[in-house]
């Protein structure tokens, strides 16, 4: 069974959601991701969600624009993210799933890709801008290197699209909250509850929230009707704040805390 | 002939619909509505209507006598889109989109803008159909065609200015599609060229073919038969598109497109995504030839001329490299610069910035070729929105 799978699993067990923490790796360094990797697997991460920064991020809101910005700024490059996630590997059994935007893969050989990611260590991979009816040319080689596909669905995604969409996907299903962009915003869309309610039914994989979640009472909330949350330009707006310093990683981590706990359904 | 692109989007191996899902849904609404539309009688005669009265077609095809004979060869025709209202050919597009948006029952456009002339094109539909419309447009273009800010802003469009990369059109469309992701219910986006997702190269496409098709009837009824070269500006590649369609099945024309050499070879120079520059990629939506470094990363452009300045080509164009029926070449901003001085001085037409690359081409070939030989140029617009930036550029050389 694969990392994200077992990850989940775990999470189901303990009665909670699984904490799906997001960061834009080489924001401020691909050192620094490394460690701050550590401190959310510290603060109860179960699945990582690694950006990969590209130049055009069109899915993208402000916040994560400009942390694409800065880890391009000091050169990170999709085979060096592959060398950060081996480092993170050798440590850590946390579950690594790769967010990226197609053109870096497709401009490093798509097969050569899923090969190097699964020999570094990451466990899925998400296309943001590649649906469905374009996995053919993906999924073989993601498949052949025993990598899920990360497959999203969103609000205007109908039953039918879910289900067929839902059919390419592996380790769980990525429902997206609204319609728009990243970024964090102050009320979560009515609709949520039906949107996982349609997006359960059209699969056996968990589903995971995400998209505009970034306090722990809509974290709270999210996890109460769905098996992952997905907390991203939030996190990534403290790393812009505190810049490369030896304290950010306490600080992402003191952050991430009570946004884990809040996907205890316990409390 | 196989007509393209195929069921999903495809020209051979380039176009597709590479876009966040939450796209997929209205892509499928637009190509309903417009598989639709094109049998509607209804809707092609309120086109129609508004092409001939409003816009002000058919544009003439124009035999250049003086330039002709100034260079010394074949006789150069222009096929004058720089005529149309709003001075561009891209009205031909934004008004066909904007009447779809209207039969989708969109109240919002949105689009992007690199020369403007998209913008104002879109801007000027929205008026006319009473649209709320919203255009973004790169800072630095902003700064170089600040004309075209002001029309729109008197139309009644809202312009917002882009600052993030490179600040061009690139970027513009970037922030066009998060608005569009974004609003995604109430909005049509009226993408400017032969880009994007399926399945606007080909919508686009369709929209401009009527230069090709008027084209082909206007050169029949002066001179008889066919020209042996036609040539026109890519940027994305809506004018090349709209000209080339009707000529694309007959393989005794030549065509060439003609991208943007900017300042020379080497990246950020230039915007020739074909003379070496590109590779294969995906951006904005679909597969197509990309300038990008070794990464995937986008790299920056430049052109003289904000509308060529752009880092991919429509994915047809790709497809018409591949199989050899169109080929590419590149003018650099000095030949464009001479051929927008040499149209103004010998025919009294001051051309953009964008078609005067075209007509650069035309000028390096027509001595070389026989006096009976036909040119035909794609004058996509005309260069009143350029005469800031010229005499600025030219200003700073000397």
């Amino acid at each position: 069974m694969s990392r994200i799978a077992d990850a989940f699993k775990t999470a189901r067990r303990e009665g909670r959601a699984a904490f799906v923490p997001y960061i834009t790796a080489g924001d401020p360094s691909l050192e620094r991701t490394v460690e701050i990797a550590a401190a959310l697997e510290r603060a109860g991460a179960d699945v990582l969600e690694l950006g990969v920064p590209f130049s055009d991020p069109m899915a993208d809101g402000p916040t994560n624009q400009r942390a694409a910005e800065r880890a391009l700024a000091v050169g990170t490059t999709l085979k060096r993210v592959l060398e950060a996630v081996r480092e993170i590997r050798e440590r850590s059994q946390l579950a690594i799933v790769l967010f990226t935007y197609a053109n870096p893969v497709v401009r490093f050989g798509i097969e050569r890709f899923a090969e190097h990611a699964a020999a570094s260590g990451v466990d899925g991979v998400l296309f943001t801008d590649v649906p469905a009816e374009e996995m053919i040319g993906f999924r073989p080689s993601l498949k052949a290197a025993d990598l899920d596909a990360i497959m999203l669905v969103t609000p205007t995604s109908d039953r039918a699209r879910m289900k067929a969409t839902a059919r390419f996907g592996g380790g769980f299903l990525y429902l997206v909250s609204r319609t728009g962009v990243t970024g964090a915003q102050r009320d979560l869309d009515r609709e949520l509850e039906t949107n996982v309610h349609t997006a359960r039914k059209a699969s056996r994989l968990p589903v995971a929230v995400g998209f505009g979640i970034s306090t722990p009472d809509q974290v709270a909330r999210v996890a109460a009707i769905a098996d992952g949350v997905v907390v991203g330009s939030t996190i990534v707006n403290q790393i812009a704040e505190e810049g490369d310093t030896e304290e950010l990683a306490a600080r992402v981590e003191a952050f991430a805390l009570p946004l884990s706990q809040a996907c205890s359904r316990k409390s | 002939m196989k007509t393209l692109p195929d069921q999903r989007g495809y020209f051979g191996e380039w176009g597709g619909r590479f876009v966040p899902e939450t796209l997929m849904a209205p892509l499928e609404e637009i190509d309903r509505a417009y598989h639709k539309a094109k049998r509607d009688r209804a809707f092609e005669s309120r086109l129609d209507e508004l092409l001939t009265h409003y816009v002000g077609r058919p544009t003439p095809l124009y035999l250049a006598r003086r330039l002709s004979a100034r260079l010394g060869g074949a006789r150069v025709w222009l096929k004058r889109e720089d005529l149309c209202h709003t001075g561009a050919h891209k009205i031909n597009n934004a008004l066909g989109q904007a009447l779809l948006a209207c039969e989708m029952g969109k109240r919002r456009v949105i689009a992007e803008t690199g020369a403007g002339q998209h913008g104002v094109a879109t801007a000027t539909a929205a008026a006319l159909l009473g649209l709320e419309c919203r255009v973004y447009m790169g800072a630095e273009d902003m700064r170089r065609q600040a004309l075209n800010v002001y029309r729109m802003q008197l139309m009644g469009a809202e312009i917002v200015s882009v600052a993030g990369g490179a600040q061009t059109l690139k970027d513009a469309i970037n922030e066009a599609l998060r608005d569009w992701v974004t609003n995604v219910r109430s909005t049509h986006y009226i993408l400017g060229s032969v880009l994007g997702p399926h399945p606007y190269p080909m919508m686009v496409r369709d929209f401009q073919s009527v230069i090709g098709r008027e084209t082909m009837a206007q050169f029949r009824q002066s001179v008889r038969g066919l020209p042996d070269l036609v040539v026109a500006c890519v940027g994305g590649g809506s004018n090349a598109a709209g000209i080339f369609t009707a000529y694309v099945p007959h393989t005794r024309v030549r065509l060439v497109g003609v991208e943007a050499g900017g300042r020379g070879p080497g990246a950020g120079n230039h915007a020739a995504r074909f003379a070496g520059g590109g590779a294969p990629g995906i951006l904005h939506g679909t597969r197509t030839q990309i300038i990008q470094d070794e990464n995937g990363q986008v790299e920056p452009t430049h052109s003289v001329s904000a509308g060529l300045d752009y880092p991919a080509v429509g994915p047809e164009h790709v497809n018409w490299r591949d199989t050899g029926r169109v080929s590419y070449t590149t003018v650099d901003d000095h030949e464009a610069l001479e051929a927008f001085h040499l149209l103004a001085e010998t025919e009294g037409i001051v051309p953009a910035l964008e078609s005067a690359h075209a007509i650069a081409h035309a000028a390096k070939l027509a001595p070389g070729m026989a006096l009976d030989a036909n040119i035909i140029v794609n004058l996509s617009g005309r260069g009143d929105k350029d005469l800031d930036e010229v005499a600025k550029v030219e200003g700073g050389e000397s």
